[in-house]
């Protein structure tokens, strides 16, 4: 599904990622694990197609689709989804209306009208249900004031509307007390299929307690140094990062 | 992939054209350029006022020429001469029609461009338009409903002929000819405009409307309109602009005055589109509004309006809160893009016990222009528990933009209470990748962000404007991407 192969980006000049490979199946869970700073959130953002990072040499694709010539907003509309560290706050937009835009131009960008109200409503009704999420909430502003939790489950929210091939979920842990994880995990598994991918990133075992991985990758300074199943999460948990460090 | 920037932001928002800039060739008769007292009396001739009118109309010129173009506002342009303008203009009449056939297929082009087909217009019927240019019907019936409450719609010229008293006793009660520089201007050469009088006790049924009168030759460059609600009445008015933008007026200079007697509440909505002038900043018209309203007792005016056109924009929507208990309400969306330069806010007098007024102002600015707020509260000394509450918020898109605040309080009173708050913010590339990612593109994003922003204003429009006014807004900062 996502080939990713000697990728390199850089900000400012400054190389961030150096040459990362990566392949992700129908079906699978992978996790990124790494330090702080390591590149975790520009690995996302690139594979998303942040114009502020440079992507200076090799190959993104998904489903045989490259991506890297293609606005993030087309490489949406092919499938790709990321949840994000640090949502942004829209005043004045609703999350429905949020969402509803966001539904609608998905459509139109495989030639499909807007999505009858009708079936708006049942649909936002099932994955509000599925996150618990109060519906009120729904008609707040775009993350305005919203609580760090509240932002990450809006964030699994949007990707239940969504329905992407790939979701990037980035630290999506964080902020999350321990019963809105086991709410957010469950809810992740229940839309995992094997016609979709997910990518954890994180830096805790715990999410991964919930949603199981099948590989998991060390990233550490721009590269993936170690990758292995689920029990690497484990041995980092117990090692720690500086463990990592030794080993490049 | 090349990398989007706020240069490239800004270059798009650059290269939007004037979408509403067609025109109407429709015949029209024009006096000479120049102005003198010769001039004035001409056009008051032309129009067959009564002697007082013409009177009224000498005396606000001759107060004009000893006064002095102010130039306190922060915009900067060249001041016209106000000798090289033509200061009358009326279409030739033509002859009425049976059909739709025979409507001139270049003014059904205007409307089609529009986006409202006249068989949309007769949907809305809730909207009086007081001159429909296709059909005698509609007219008649909004007519008919109106003319059964005892309302009073029609060109001003016209209700100087068909009910002077109303118009002498209320003309120019509320913004004196001596007023401002441009509001004798208007008093000594408006050409037309509206008059709306709403009986005592009287709902009005229906929003009123003067969206079709801007393609008529001559309305829009000296505009008078008077509204009076009798005591207990209440009336919605709206005042449309998505002019055709080859106006070879560039000054316009407008007057509004309300009059919301005891009880009475008038809702004022203003959408306003003049041509702004093009990305390199010439040409746009140039719009010096004088809008005020007196509210007597319990009486309660809301001023809402969306600014989205013009080159130089000069208004300050006013509440003169002379009754006790009277309300004052101002919300405003001044967009500005290019070159454009907008001076606007508003005035809140309270001079009676327990009046409230709340502004709202939201400016958008893009390009290189400049958006000011203006505002003043004034606390008179016998406003007793008078309250104020303003909000002013900026939205900048690009670097080279500017926003203003220039929130004055004159306090007569220590019971007052006033709040004021103001936030400026900038459209981030981080909101706009945050809703690339979702798959929205950046045209629809801002669209969506700059909506947001205005929401609260736009809320307060009724709601077949609000779908126009939120239309106007994404064209007037959307560039066609790619
Ligand atoms: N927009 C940016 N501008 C400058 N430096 C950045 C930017 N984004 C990331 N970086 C730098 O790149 C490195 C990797 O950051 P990030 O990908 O956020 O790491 P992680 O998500 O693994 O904690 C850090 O040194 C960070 O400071
Ligand atoms: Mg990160």
């Amino acid at each position: 599904m996502l080939k990713i192969e000697n990728l390199h980006a850089s900000v400012e000049d400054r190389a961030i990622l150096k040459g990362i490979n990566l392949e992700v199946k129908p079906g699978e869970v992978h996790a990124i694990m790494g330090p702080n700073g390591a590149g975790k959130s520009t690995m996302a953002s690139v594979i998303a197609g942040n114009e502020s990072y440079e992507m200076t040499e090799g190959v993104i694709e998904l489903e045989g689709v490259d991506l890297a010539d293609l606005a993030p907003e087309e490489r949406a509309h092919q499938g790709v989804f990321l949840s994000f560290q640090y949502p942004v706050e829209i005043p004045g937009v609703s999350v429905t209306n949020f969402i509803k835009t966001a539904i609608n131009e998905n459509r139109k960008a495989k030639g499909l009208g807007d999505m009858p109200a009708k079936d708006l409503l049942k649909k936002i009704r099932e994955k509000s249900a599925l996150l618990e999420i109060d519906r009120k909430f729904l008609s707040r502003s775009l993350n305005e004031g919203f609580s760090g939790g509240e932002k990450k489950r809006n964030e699994i929210f949007q990707m239940a509307m969504l329905e992407p091939k790939l979701a990037i979920l980035d630290e999506t842990d964080s902020g999350l007390d321990i019963d809105a994880l086991r709410i957010v995990a469950s809810g992740v598994n229940k839309l995992k299929s094997k016609d979709n991918a997910v990518i954890i990133i994180t830096h805790y075992q715990r999410l991964l307690d919930y949603i199981k991985p099948d590989f998991v990758h060390v990233l550490y300074d721009g590269k993936i140094v170690k990758s292995g199943d689920a029990s690497l999460a484990l041995e980092l948990e117990e090692k720690g990062y500086d463990w990592i460090k030794e080993l490049v | 992939m090349s990398k989007y920037t706020e240069d490239d932001l800004r270059e798009e928002l650059k290269t939007k054209e004037y979408e509403y800039g067609f025109y109407t060739d429709i015949e029209s008769e024009t006096f000479k350029k120049g102005l003198n007292e010769d001039v004035v009396r001409a056009i008051s001739k032309k129009k067959n006022e009564p002697q007082w009118m013409t009177d009224w109309r000498l005396e606000a010129f001759r107060v004009w020429e000893q006064m002095e173009e102010p130039n306190w506002a922060n915009v900067t342009y060249k001041k016209p001469n106000f000798q090289e303008i033509a200061y009358y203009s009326a279409p030739k009449p033509k002859k009425k029609l049976d059909s739709l056939d025979e409507v001139d297929p270049d003014l059904l082009e205007t409307f089609k461009k529009l986006g409202i087909s006249l068989e949309e217009q007769k949907r809305l019927a809730n909207v009086a338009v007081d001159i429909v240019v296709d059909s005698v019907s509609v007219a008649t019936t909004f007519k008919k409903t109106l003319g059964e409450k005892g309302i009073i719609f029609m060109p001003i010229s016209e209700a100087i002929q068909e009910h002077p008293e109303l118009v002498r006793k209320h003309l120019g009660t509320v913004v004196p000819t001596t007023d401002n520089f441009y509001a004798a201007l208007n008093s000594a050469v408006f050409s037309d405009g509206s008059f709306c009088y709403i009986p005592k006790g009287v709902r009005c049924p229906m929003e009123l409307s003067t969206y079709f009168r801007i393609n008529e030759g001559g309305t829009g460059q000296f505009e008078r309109t008077l509204v009076v609600a009798d005591k207990g009445s209440y009336v919605s008015y709206l005042e449309g602009c998505t002019a055709p933008a080859r106006d070879e007026n560039q000054l316009h200079a407008a007057v509004v005055e309300l009059i919301a007697l005891d009880d009475a509440e008038i809702k004022y909505s203003t959408v306003q589109n003049w041509y702004p002038g093009d990305a390199e900043g010439s040409g746009g018209v140039f719009n010096f509004v004088t809008k005020r309203a007196l509210c007597e007792t319990n009486a309660k005016v809301s001023w809402t309006q969306v600014e989205t056109g013009s080159a130089i924009t000069w208004k300050y929507p006013s509440c003169i809160l002379k009754g006790n208990n009277s309300v004052g309400e101002f919300y405003s969306i001044a967009v500005t893009n290019n070159y454009q330069q907008a001076d606007t806010g508003t005035k809140m007098i309270h001079l009676g016990k327990n009046t409230k007024s709340t502004i709202i102002s939201k400016g958008i600015s893009a390009g290189k222009s400049q958006n000011s707020y203006r505002g003043l509260v004034h606390i008179g000394a016998r406003a007793e528990n008078a309250r104020n509450f303003s909000q002013c918020d900026s939205l900048l898109m690009g670097n080279e933009c500017g926003a203003h605040t220039f929130p004055y309080i004159e306090t007569k009173n220590s019971s007052a209470q006033i709040e004021h708050e103001a936030t400026t913010s900038k459209i981030g590339e981080e909101q706009l990748f945050y809703c690339n990612q979702r798959g929205i593109d950046t045209e629809k994003a801002i669209a969506l962000i700059v909506n947001g922003f205005s929401k609260e204003v736009l809320n307060k429009l009724p709601m077949e404007f609000a779908v126009e006014a939120q239309k106007l807004l994404e064209i007037s900062l959307e560039g066609s991407v790619g």
